[in-house]
């Protein structure tokens, strides 16, 4: 489970991504512009990683990295 | 969708992902038990049902013609069934029709009804406020009437249902019940967010804890129930899901590894018609099948309560008619 990887899914899944723009750094404010784009984000990580990351765990992050730690503790 | 509070941007990712392009919407005439009145009629007509023999008539719905009484019981005189048919509503949303063919199934496993109408509908879009971008372009309203027959040697439905009323501000209204009486600051509408100005009479919904809730719980119960039955999830010819966003459904069936053939979705043309969308759905998208083969289906319905729940229902080359504009 690398965060490299959930970086390059969602740059697959979020519309209007340039491919290579995103790092784990990467702001979700600058790339996440509404609730559907959150929605998208919960659908793909319960699909690739089985885990539920709720609106909370989102209002908590404030980078791609903060949410793949939140995914790795929720999958312990 | 010309829904003009939103950008053209947001409009197309919306249709895109939410999956909502087109919704009927009633007039202010027109309440869920005129709609659920209408599609009744054409039901028993079109079985050449006798009205005297029906024993029990349900109702389930969130937007009944009066806070008292229930609409249920209006709706057995309008539809001039006999006195001795018993009537009445549940209070349900999402989740609602499978839980009023549960009622019924039960009612008639003890014996004593032996026909019955379940009607199941409600008006929320016309409760949504216009400038509202999580609400007002998601919702339709429609009313819907399944007729229950009670045979010898038919396959039982099946249920599982669970709640968890620890999420009910996912989806709410704020004031008009017992709770938090209409006052004169009910009316105002307020700013919630930016999109988001509503009144306390107007639907609320967190579509984001609604979201997970469905992805964290529909998959279990599904699956519990078809393990219950000694069935495998493949053995099920669709999966009839409630209408609420397109994506939460392809990441349900995905999860379920189904085919998405066997998912069909009717919130394209209707939106999210609440407790009316699994039978909607089926009229809608599964018409010709149920009316010339026999199907193992697989229902779910999730959300305001929160309240979920799967049924199996065998059908054999069911009456049914056409969805009916009125």
């Amino acid at each position: 489970m690398k965060v490299e990887d959930f970086v390059l899914k969602i740059e697959e899944e979020l519309d209007d991504l340039e491919p290579g723009k995103l790092t784990p750094d990467s702001n979700l404010d600058a790339f996440v512009l509404n609730s559907i784009s959150v929605l998208i984000i919960i659908a793909l990580i319960k699909t690739e990683y089985d885990v539920v990351v709720d609106a909370e765990d989102f209002a908590a992050s404030k980078t791609i990295n903060d949410v793949f730690n939140i995914i790795k503790d929720k999958k312990k | 969708m010309d829904y003009k509070w939103i950008s053209r941007k947001e409009r197309e990712l919306f249709i895109q992902q939410v999956g909502v392009r087109k919704r009927r919407v009633v007039d202010g005439n027109t309440t869920t038990a005129d709609l659920c009145f209408a599609a009744a009629e054409k039901l028993i007509d079109e079985l050449n049902w006798d009205k005297k023999e029906i024993d029990a008539l349900i109702l389930v719905t969130q937007s009944g013609d009066y806070v008292i009484p229930g609409s249920g019981i209006i709706l057995q005189d309008r539809l001039g069934l006999s006195h001795k048919c018993l009537a009445f509503d549940i209070n349900l949303g999402c989740s609602g029709y499978v839980y009023g063919l549960s009622v019924i199934g039960s009612m008639m496993s003890s014996g004593n009804i032996k026909k019955a109408l379940l009607l199941v509908g409600d008006t929320s879009a016309f409760n949504a406020s216009y400038r509202d971008k999580s609400t007002f372009p998601l919702f339709g309203d429609a009313g819907t009437a399944s007729a229950i027959e009670y045979s010898k040697g038919y396959p039982e439905m099946s249920f599982n249902l669970q709640s968890d009323g620890s999420g009910y501000k996912a989806i709410y209204v704020h004031d008009g019940g017992a709770r938090n009486f209409v006052t004169k600051d009910t009316l105002k509408q307020r700013k919630i967010a930016d999109g988001i100005y509503r009144n306390n009479i107007q639907l609320s919904l967190d579509g984001i804890k609604v979201f997970g809730f469905s992805l964290r719980e529909v998959v279990p119960n599904i699956k519990t129930l078809a393990k219950y039955l000694d069935t495998n999830i493949d053995q099920y010819d669709y999966f009839v899901f409630h209408q609420a966003n397109r994506l939460i459904n392809q990441t349900l069936i995905k999860m379920l590894k189904v085919p998405s053939e066997k998912m069909p979705l009717s919130l394209d043309k209707y939106g999210n018609t609440s407790s009316a969308s699994i039978p909607m759905t089926i009229v809608s998208e599964l018409g010709d099948d149920v009316r010339k083969k026999n199907l193992s289906l697989m229902l779910s319905g999730f959300g305001v309560g929160l309240s979920w729940g799967s049924a199996v229902v065998k059908t054999d080359k069911i009456v049914c008619p056409e969805v009916l504009e009125i």
